[in-house]
């Protein structure tokens, strides 16, 4: 279908059809929610049935597999759960595509930096409990 | 983006009259606004501070513990269930369920009083346990 300039703004996106990738992002976002639904009622749930929030009890909780393994999961769904949704957010109120795709660039090197010094740390409860 | 700001938006969010489904919409985005820019930073410090030792834990525990950190701490908590049980609603609506008004409108309510109740069962073992 050709289009010349007189097309209106949305004969143009009807003529191109969709960018093929909303719904690639949708269904993630699904994947990781319903998987957080379990790993953040881990957590709170875990937290709850510590006798208390004493430093050598919580490295104790986060050495053993049962601890550090859902942790490491936590951390990198709900990194993802959270950039996903956010970006959401900016595309939502972000209208200017310059700024937009700065804003999204940032996101995901801030989760990206986030997670990586959440599970550095983890990685240091874990293999510093054992020395 | 091909927009003219000349032209005249229509007026939306002013002309609706509020119902509990706009309140928990839009609750659901800020509430995972927050969890994921305060209540990641949180988690990510938490882990940190456990690794860092005692000291840097004994500083985490301090500002957690004071007035201002426990309000924070506990609105991060509203903040967990209400997403929580939104994320529920949403999941049960993608699959084309609960559009009916006196459905849709009992599942909103519903969510916004599971989380204050869950918030405060909550604190409630928390404070409880003396922890």
């Amino acid at each position: 279908m050709s289009q010349g300039e007189s097309a209106t703004p949305l004969g143009k996106v009807r003529g191109l059809g969709s960018a093929q990738e909303g719904g690639q992002h949708w269904l993630e976002e699904r994947f990781t929610s319903v998987a957080l639904v379990v790993l953040s009622l881990w957590l709170v749930f875990s937290l709850l049935m510590l006798p208390d929030f004493n430093l050598d009890i919580l490295k104790e909780w986060l050495s053993s597999g049962t601890g550090a393994i859902p942790m490491a999961l936590l951390v990198i769904t709900a990194f993802k759960h959270g950039l996903d949704g956010l970006k959401v957010v900016v595309d939502d109120y972000v209208h200017d595509e310059g700024t937009r795709i700065g804003l999204h660039y940032f996101l995901a090197m801030a989760a990206i930096a986030g997670a990586s010094i959440a599970l550095f740390a983890l990685a240091k409860i874990v293999f510093g409990a054992a020395a | 983006m091909s927009s003219n700001p000349q032209r005249p938006l229509s007026p939306h969010l002013t002309i609706w009259k509020w119902g509990p489904h706009m309140l928990v919409s839009i609750l659901h985005r800020i509430t995972g606004s927050g969890l994921t820019v305060v209540g990641l930073g949180v988690l990510a410090w938490w882990l940190a501070a456990i690794a860092g030792g005692e000291v840097a834990y004994d500083r985490f525990t301090k500002i957690a513990g004071h007035p201002a950190g426990l309000v924070v701490l506990a609105g991060l908590t509203w903040a967990f269930w209400q997403h929580l049980f939104s994320g529920l609603r949403h999941l049960v609506l993608d699959t084309g369920a609960g559009f009916e008004l006196r459905t849709n409108r009992f599942w909103s309510v519903m969510t916004l009083a599971g989380s204050l109740l869950a918030t405060a069962v909550t604190w409630y073992i928390l404070v409880g346990v003396g922890k």
